[in-house]
């Protein structure tokens, strides 16, 4: 339902025209010690880790499939993919199955999920696409919740720069 | 009136209907007399033509309507079946066809109006029955028999004192018209619109007999027809026109009545002079206006069948493969959950008997539920094989070679994806056996072969395959002059030519770059787009092969998977990995010592009773530890493809198992020996090794 809702805001307030403060939800993670937000609409699932069957001879961020109630899903690592340290699985470790129309479903181990926030589009910096350097071309803004920042996940990087 | 909605459903039924009329026509070109095929050919035309006049497709409706009539006449006996008729039919299943393939890319029939066609079917309506009663009168020669559906008015007995008004009213210049009036099939007030034909019809003059009579007509105790004896002084066109002005009307006909040709009729008059065949263009005129009806009620068509009845055909109802797709999905959760119950009772030392009884009854009813699901996916290759007959029959006549093709095995069930693929290389496989197979009549003669070429296509299951072949007595494959071509294009080196197999120059004809040359297949008789044959078969993880023997023929063999969606495979370990390959890859499973294995050109192959076979460290592979030491035994799938074999190093064997293939996704394509993934009863995922591709 929130999902929903967040959708009709967003088509709402395109249609008028207006800016008058869009609010997307994101849902917020941990990967290490930096926390990121992921576009709630983008997400389909939040499963618990586990066992993820390895495929041979594929880059080291895709760590393999999983089977989600029938379907078999690709899992990555955004750590690896963003180049941080490899992922160690613990209890609150979680896969996010990401809709993605171009390339399918797609899972992605978090560290932990923390909790859903509300954002507004004044509390939002967009980044460019410009830079480049290491992960960060992995963020395309900055969310402010409160007093914390969040890095808005860019999610076509990770899900679809595989091909080139 | 939007009939959008129906599109699909009548473009499905309108290529079974045509499927159907050419499967006939094709039975009645060697059985001309045969009552039950005109009788099919009949209904099935007429369908044709209520469905498209329910759609608005008024050329294909103009159409099929004309060719109802000749098949009408044909079944009154009026017209003899003719080669020529034939032609001409089959001309106008290709037109239909056409409209049908312009309304299923633009929902539009097109602008073809195929006259010549149409004027075609009206020389055979007029000219054949001319053929048959050379004496009868001009064109009225179809009402002959009295049967007609075109002249009903005949059949009406007339008595003495209705004789006698229509020859007084003749002499008072009153013209007798026999007029019969078809009701559309979807009209459900069908006594008020008949009322309303009298109505209007009685304006214009007296309607003296009625058949069935007015009361019944009331009563609505008619099936969609009645027939009326009007005298007039108007025209007959005007009375038509009248009639026709009724909605819901679909058809008028009418002719100046004959009272020679009515039945009972006892001579007395002289012959009415209007030649009957001024009845055909009448007819032909109100058509357009009662098309334009048709357009209104066609919502209702779908509440009222034709009368005739239907051809019989399964009971089916259409499914998108996408919900089987989902449904298929639900029943592999299903077992994945009822296999955790079974290992959650396992572990429960006290559980009481009952809950395992529940298990177990859970259990049979999953298997079954996956079993029928499977099933639901199975079609039998008829919708694809039936074409061919017709297909043969054209080929025949262009090449002008004599040929007949016998089918058996048509009801062989297949994966539906399979089926909708299968159609192309089997054509293609045909045609090259009629084109280049067959020779032509004088060599026959010479090699003592029947005049007439066989081409076979049989298809039948094989275990978990279904096999497909098509054979024929024709000439065979040329192997020298292959190899001769093959040395001359640069495809092999004469080195290279001398010492390959005769298998192996064979298997040249479906190498790309040979069979799209011409000058090639002239010579070796084949291989006209043979590799788009073999790729289009391997993508549906087939294999076709093709035996020949040069002047008897040869027979092409299709091997094809039950469904793509399970297969039976082997399970095997690979460290700690499971993997699963299919069993119809695996040629023998060996048991081999490390000392059994020898090193050519520094590979590691075996020597298995002869055979020279190369070994493939599937942990190496795979990139991953083998969980077997080095001085351990070592376990070998051997796998073939082909002629070609490997053997594949394992760790462990699991046991065979019926798998559900499951893509591994557009994101993960990298991998081009894991042919895709399935789940394992724990919920786990394995990888199926693509054996083929490790060749």
């Amino acid at each position: 339902m929130e999902q929903q809702t967040a959708m009709n805001e967003v088509v709402k307030t395109d249609q008028e025209g207006k800016r008058i403060a869009e609010r997307f939800q994101y849902i917020v993670i941990r990967l290490g010690d930096e926390q990121y937000g992921i576009d709630i609409r983008y997400i389909d699932n939040i499963v618990r880790m586990q066992n993820i069957t390895r495929v041979p001879k594929v880059p080291a961020y895709l760590k393999g499939v999983i089977n989600l109630r029938g379907e078999v899903i690709p899992i990555v690592s955004i750590r690896l993919k963003m180049g941080l340290a490899a992922d160690e699985y613990g209890r609150a470790t979680r896969i996010i199955i990401l809709k993605s129309e171009v390339s399918g479903s797609l899972g992605i181990v978090v560290d932990e999920v923390r909790e859903v926030v509300t954002l507004s589009e004044d509390d939002i910096e967009r980044l460019s696409h410009e830079s480049k350097d290491g992960h960060s071309s992995f963020i395309n803004g900055v969310g402010k919740n409160g007093g914390e920042l969040i890095s808005l996940l860019d999610l076509n990087a990770i899900t679809l720069d595989e091909n080139s | 009136m939007d009939v959008s909605q129906y599109l699909e459903i009548f473009l499905d039924e309108t290529k079974e209907h045509l499927q159907n009329l050419n499967t006939q026509i094709l039975n009645l070109e060697t059985d001309a007399e045969n009552m039950d095929t005109i009788n099919e050919i009949f209904r099935a035309a007429h369908s044709l033509k209520g469905m498209a006049g329910t759609m608005g497709y008024k050329r294909m409706q103009t159409l099929t309507h004309d060719m109802e009539n000749v098949f009408s006449e044909v079944r009154n006996g009026n017209i003899k079946v003719q080669p020529e008729m034939i032609d001409v039919l089959f001309q106008c299943l290709d037109a239909l066809e056409e409209y049908t393939n312009n309304i299923q890319s633009t929902a539009d029939e097109g602008t073809n109006d195929n006259e010549p066609l149409i004027k075609l079917l009206n020389d055979i309506l007029t000219g054949g029955g001319k053929a048959e009663e050379p004496e009868a009168k001009s064109g009225s020669a179809p009402a002959e028999s009295g049967a007609s559906g075109d002249k009903k008015w005949n059949e009406i007995a007339l008595d003495d004192s209705q004789i006698h008004v229509i020859t007084e009213a003749a002499k008072m210049g009153k013209a007798a018209y026999g007029i019969t009036v078809t009701v559309q099939d979807s009209c459900i007030l069908k006594a008020a619109r008949a009322f309303l034909v009298f109505k209007a019809v009685e304006e214009k003059g007296d309607i003296i007999v009625s058949n069935p009579s007015t009361q019944d007509v009331e009563d609505e105790k008619f099936d969609r027809d009645f027939t009326l004896i009007v005298l007039s002084e108007a025209p007959l066109e005007d009375i038509i026109k009248a009639a026709c002005n009724v909605s819901e009307i679909a058809d008028v006909t009418g002719a100046p009545l004959v009272l020679e040709e009515t039945k009972n009729y006892r001579p007395m008059e002289e012959p009415a002079a209007a030649p009957a065949a001024e009845a055909e263009p009448v007819k032909a005129e109100k058509k357009p206006a009662a098309e334009e009806k048709t357009q209104a009620p066609a919502a209702k068509a779908n509440e009222k069948k034709p009368a005739v009845s239907k051809p019989v055909v399964n009971r089916t109802v259409r499914v998108d493969i996408e919900k089987l797709d989902v449904l298929m999905n639900l029943v592999s959760e299903l077992i994945i959950a009822k296999n955790s119950l079974v290992s959650a009772s396992g572990q429960e030392q006290n559980s009481n008997s009952g809950f395992n009884e529940q298990i177990e009854y859970l259990e049979s009813v999953t298997t079954n539920l996956h079993e029928s699901v499977m099933k639901v996916r199975m079609v039998p290759i008829e919708s694809v094989v039936n074409k061919f007959p017709r297909m043969i029959r054209d080929l025949s006549k262009t090449l002008n070679k004599k040929m007949e093709l016998y089918m058996s095995g048509e009801e062989t069930e297949l994966d539906r994806t399979v089926v909708d693929e299968i159609g192309d290389p089997l054509m293609h496989l045909l045609r090259n056996s009629a084109d280049h197979g067959l020779e032509d009549a004088e060599l026959r003669a010479r090699r003592g072969k029947p005049p007439v070429g066989s081409i076979f296509l049989d298809a039948y299951q094989d275990g978990n395959n279904v096999v497909i072949e098509v054979r024929d007595d024709g000439n065979g494959i040329d192997v020298e002059a292959v190899r001769n071509k093959a040395i001359e294009r640069g495809t092999i080196t004469a080195e290279q030519g001398a010492t390959m197999s005769e298998k192996e120059i064979i298997d040249l004809l479906f190498l790309p770059s040979f069979s799209t040359a011409k000058k090639v297949t002239d010579v070796s008789g084949r291989g006209v787009g043979l590799d788009v044959v073999k790729s289009k078969i391997e993508s549906l993880s087939g294999e076709v092969e093709v035996k020949s023997r040069l002047g008897e023929g040869s027979t092409w063999t299709i091997r094809l998977p039950l469904t793509l969606a399970i297969i039976q495979a082997l399970m095997v370990v690979v460290g700690n990995e499971k993997y699963a390959i299919s069993l119809g890859s695996i040629q023998a499973i060996e048991d081999l010592l490390p000392s059994d294995i020898k090193l050519v050109e520094n590979k590691e192959v075996i020597n298995l009773r002869g055979v020279v076979i190369p070994l493939i460290r599937m942990n190496e592979l795979l990139d991953i530890e083998s969980s077997r030491q080095a001085d351990e035994s070592l376990i070998v799938v051997i796998v073939k493809k082909g002629d070609r074999m490997a053997g594949l190093v394992v760790d462990d064997l699991l046991g065979q198992q019926e798998i559900v293939i499951k893509s591994l996704g557009a994101y993960i394509k990298q991998c081009k020996f894991i042919s895709g993934a399935t789940i394992l009863g724990d919920g786990e995922v394995a990888l199926i090794l693509d054996a083929n591709a490790l060749l």
